[in-house]
């Protein structure tokens, strides 16, 4: 636990990013005044074998905002998002150009362990996957005890400030041994929410994290986006552009491996400067 | 006269019907019958010798009426553990890997080369540790036998580990991954606790297979008469205490023989009811 705290320290003490944004001007990010960001992604460029997914895409990510990435499918939103904990290095053959700066450390820099990124930068995923074989509490837990944490004061703790972060704690809190797969769909992505909070990452990705629940589920989600982000800084990819107006600050719109547009959602919705985002916006493609 | 034509057709449909049906079925009793003609003639021969001193008295000289084989006994269950130290880790590592590492053409390499290994005759598992072990040890021995068995068990046991392993869905990978957990804790505390069923599963039908082989035994295990605690010297199996008491020219011996198959093929049809237990478990658990 030591180690992971530290690493947290080192990172929160790092550099003045904020000046260096006035510096960099306004072509990226609006309303310049005192944002401060999280991740800067420099011409970044990724392909999966010959097939180039990420083209020159340059956009900087405001601190404690949510924003979301928006665009047909197949146009690099995932690809995007999972470049930002480097999960898209999964899949064999991927090649990568240009930066992602998190806190002002490349986080793809050579001597940068990819399991230590994604314990920074957690993520929620479009199927709500408990781990099957363990309890509620368990699936919590598991980040923390795989990572050498064996205090269990310490893990109850965590586990009970997880799950009501995630909205979830008055739901399971006597069921905590019963199987993670026993909950509901809702209550599964929320569960899963809550193991991605455990191990306190600075970062939540989700990947398109309500496409398989009902209205009502989804809105629980929402709802607990919009309380994560006094906290956090979220990233979401979405199909939904109602979801991507009702939930988050800025929007990005993706399209064939560029970034076409981004901005505040108010004006990514409302006023989009380039006519593909309008186009796309009001459901004329994609 | 069109209805008499079109009523004719429907007959021959109908009596072609029949006789594939009668057909399949009559394949169906050919597979199943050996099974009980087997099982039954086994319970004739042998229910009566099985008693409490078959699993509890040593083998009696030829023409003293008695006995039992609990060398036999105790020396295959010694085998399975030895064969197990060998064929486990190996098989189950190298499903893993399989599965989890490698590149594509390495592992279809390796696939092919497990599958040809699967398919070769046992006894040449024998004769290939006869020469390597037995020779150069200048003895028959337990560790021969239960090497013998343990390289059989290898294939098996890594082609159903890296298939339940294949059968995890990549989504649990992902999930402990973004977690910040480590690949190998990943496959060990996930991925292979997740699939830990089928890769039993797997084993126990390794163990169930090997468990009547003779051929691989007969010139490293090499048979005993007597209790043999020490497993550098040469130790008794059911199945090769089975083939010795049935070429015998004794009645009752004959009689032992039929007592040891009956008990072998008890023991490895539990096996396979447990092995159904689980896998039935698994199905639910997953539906």
């Amino acid at each position: 636990m030591k180690t992971l705290i530290m690493t947290n320290l080192s990172m929160s003490t790092s550099d003045p990013i904020v000046l260096e944004t006035r510096e960099r001007g306004t072509e990226t990010v609006p309303d310049t005044e005192e944002v401060p960001l999280t991740f800067r992604i420099k011409n970044l460029s990724i392909w999966y074998g010959e097939k180039r997914a990420i083209n020159d895409v340059t956009l900087d990510i405001s601190a404690n905002a949510v924003t979301s990435i928006i665009g047909p499918s197949g146009c690099g939103k995932s690809t995007l998002l999972r470049s930002l904990n480097r999960m898209h290095e999964l899949v064999p053959g991927t090649r990568i150009d240009g930066a992602v700066l998190l806190l002002g450390e490349n986080l793809y820099a050579l001597d940068v362990d990819p399991a230590t990124v994604r314990r920074r930068v957690g993520m929620v995923f479009q199927k709500s996957n408990p781990f099957p074989t363990m309890s509620i509490g368990e699936n919590v837990t598991i980040g923390l005890r795989l990572n050498g944490v064996r205090d269990q004061k310490f893990l109850n703790e965590r586990l009970e400030k997880s799950l009501r972060m995630a909205a979830l704690w008055d739901e399971v809190k006597d069921d905590l041994h019963k199987p993670g797969t026993s909950l509901s769909g809702g209550q599964q992505q929320r569960l899963c929410i809550a193991r991605a909070l455990a191990v306190e990452p600075e970062v939540i990705l989700m990947d398109e994290p309500c496409s398989a629940l009902d209205p009502i589920a989804t809105a629980k989600i929402e709802e607990l986006i919009h309380d994560l982000k006094a906290q956090y800084t979220i990233v979401i990819v979405t199909h939904n552009m109602q979801q991507a107006g009702r939930v988050s600050d800025y929007t990005a719109f993706l399209y064939l491996g560029r970034l076409v547009e981004f901005g505040p959602t108010t004006k990514i919705f409302t006023n989009p400067s380039d006519p593909q985002t309008e186009d796309y916006i009001t459901g004329r493609f994609g | 006269m069109m209805h008499s034509k079109r009523k004719d057709r429907h007959r021959w449909r109908k009596f072609k019907s029949a006789l594939v049906s009668f057909g399949t079925f009559a394949a169906a009793v050919s597979v199943i019958a050996p099974l009980g003609l087997v099982f039954f003639h086994l319970l004739v021969n042998g229910a009566s010798s099985v008693n409490w001193d078959f699993f509890t008295q040593l083998p009696k000289p030829v023409g003293s009426p008695g006995g039992g084989m609990v060398n036999a006994i105790v020396g295959s269950l010694e085998l399975l553990v030895l064969a197990s130290v060998v064929g486990i880790p190996i098989g189950v590592l190298g499903g893993v890997y399989l599965a989890e590492y490698g590149s594509a053409r390495g592992n279809s390499m390796l696939r092919f080369l497990a599958d040809v290994l699967n398919g070769v005759p046992s006894i040449t598992w024998g004769v290939v540790v006869y020469g390597l072990v037995v020779l150069r040890f200048k003895g028959f021995s337990a560790y021969a036998g239960g090497l013998a068995l343990g390289i059989i068990m290898v294939p098996l046991i890594l082609r159903t580990t890296e298939e339940v392993i294949l059968l995890v869905p990549n989504g649990y990978r992902e999930a402990s991954l973004a977690l910040g957990i480590a690949r190998w804790k990943t496959i060990v505390h996930v991925v292979m606790k997740t699939a830990s069923k089928g890769i039993i599963t797997g084993i126990l039908l390794a163990l169930a297979r090997i468990g009547g082989e003779t051929a691989p035994l007969l010139f490293t295990a090499f048979g005993n008469r007597f209790w043999n605690h020490d497993l550098s010297q040469p130790v008794a199996a059911l199945p090769l205490q089975i083939f010795t008491y049935a070429i015998a020219p004794y009645d009752d011996w004959h009689r032992q023989a039929w007592a040891g198959a009956l008990v072998l093929v008890i023991g490895i049809f539990c096996v396979n009811v447990l092995v159904r237990i689980l896998t039935r478990e698994r199905a639910r658990t997953t539906a």
